[in-house]
């Protein structure tokens, strides 16, 4: 798998990208799934990935870790408790108790009313950045409570899918990227 | 055993922090949301000291997770233990090839698969999960390890359901838990 720039590259990334798994046809014929289970697997490439982020995020006061249901749970969190932050879960419908939460367009995605206030800085988190259409629903949920999205980190991007430019303007922090399809 | 008997001074702060919600998921239920407690970084950060102190140092290899909110605790606790995580997962989320587990439900059945090849016979686990109810799924996730030659050391939850009795679905391994919520 294609690795970013390599002049810049950190020499830890090399062996992220190479933990992780590609699996053919997965969900369906044609797509090459990027499976992490295999990173979390190799306990040195796993710290490394969360190094990565911490080291990025630990001075720009950032509050709050958002992370996206359900892979977005295995790396925020980690980020968050390494840096002193909240770490706010985003969750597909119905996980939440009702009317605890609010509710963005048709890529439904869910947070507690509350768990943010506004004028927090906040991070959104998830292992991978396809069409950008779900970290573009987290955005802009944290945005209508008036949180500060300071950044977008992934593990992958799928640059092919252009999942970047849908981010509002927000910007984009990866360690590897993948083929699309 | 449950860490609040012990009345490390940490708890206090642990148990004020999660939220109980009335009549969630349906009538009757008093939901133990956990999410009011990751707000907190202080208690997040005891949570995990708590299980990081009792497991290091313990040769554990494989810190197993039960989706979705044991996504949340137990890879902070690989981490700080150096043990590999490995998520225990609803059908058909895992891209590889799968071992799968059945268990039974108060009206019906459901399922948890893990990947083929992420643990190997002889390694000494945990299996971590937000809350400990009537224990149906952990006794699936330590079916699963077991099936592949693991030991399962231990089952930890931050919160246990006692009078649901969890614990005696267990086939006797020892559950650790750091808070006890019983339905006054």
């Amino acid at each position: 798998m294609a690795s970013k720039d390599s002049k810049d590259q950190d020499p830890r990334i090399a062996k992220i990208s190479s933990a992780i798994r590609i699996i053919p046809d997965f969900p369906k014929p044609g797509i090459m799934f990027q499976d992490i289970t295999t990173l979390l697997l190799d306990t040195k490439a796993f710290k490394d990935t969360i190094d990565l982020f911490v080291e990025r995020y630990r001075d720009q006061n950032i509050s709050v870790v958002a992370g996206v249901e359900a892979r977005g749970f295995i790396f925020g969190p980690p980020i968050a408790l390494a840096i002193g932050a909240k770490f706010v879960p985003m969750r597909k419908p119905k996980k939440l108790p009702e009317e605890y939460s609010l509710e963005y367009g048709t890529d439904k995605i869910e947070m507690h009313v509350g768990a943010v206030q506004p004028g927090e800085r906040a991070l959104v988190i998830d292992d991978l950045i396809a069409t950008g259409g779900t970290l573009c629903a987290a955005i802009k949920l944290l945005e209508r409570v008036g949180v500060n999205v300071v950044e977008c980190a992934c593990v992958i991007e799928l640059p092919e899918l252009k999942g970047r430019e849908k981010l509002g303007g927000k910007s984009l922090f990866i360690l590897v990227e993948g083929e699309g399809a | 055993m449950s860490a609040y008997t012990d009345q490390d001074p940490r708890l206090h702060g642990i148990k004020t922090q999660i939220r109980v919600v009335p009549n969630f998921p349906k009538s009757g239920i008093m939901f133990q949301d956990i999410t009011t407690l990751l707000l907190d970084p202080k208690a997040f950060k005891d949570t995990i000291d708590l299980f990081v102190e009792r497991y290091k140092g313990k040769n554990i290899s494989v810190v197993a997770g039960i989706e979705a909110r044991g996504f949340i605790f137990g890879p902070p606790i690989a981490l700080a233990i150096g043990a590999k995580f490995v998520p225990l997962r609803k059908p058909k989320k895992l891209p590889g090839k799968v071992i799968s587990q059945e268990y039974i439900l108060e009206y019906g059945r459901d399922c948890l698969e893990m990947h083929v090849g992420a643990v190997e016979a002889g390694e000494r686990a945990i299996v971590v999960d937000d809350l400990i109810a009537t224990g149906g799924t952990l006794g699936a996730a330590m079916d699963l390890l077991e099936r592949v030659g693991a030991e399962v050391v231990e089952c930890a939850c931050v919160i246990e359901l006692p009078e649901l009795k969890g614990r005696e679905r267990l086939n006797g391994k020892p559950l650790y838990v750091l808070v006890e919520y019983f339905d006054i």
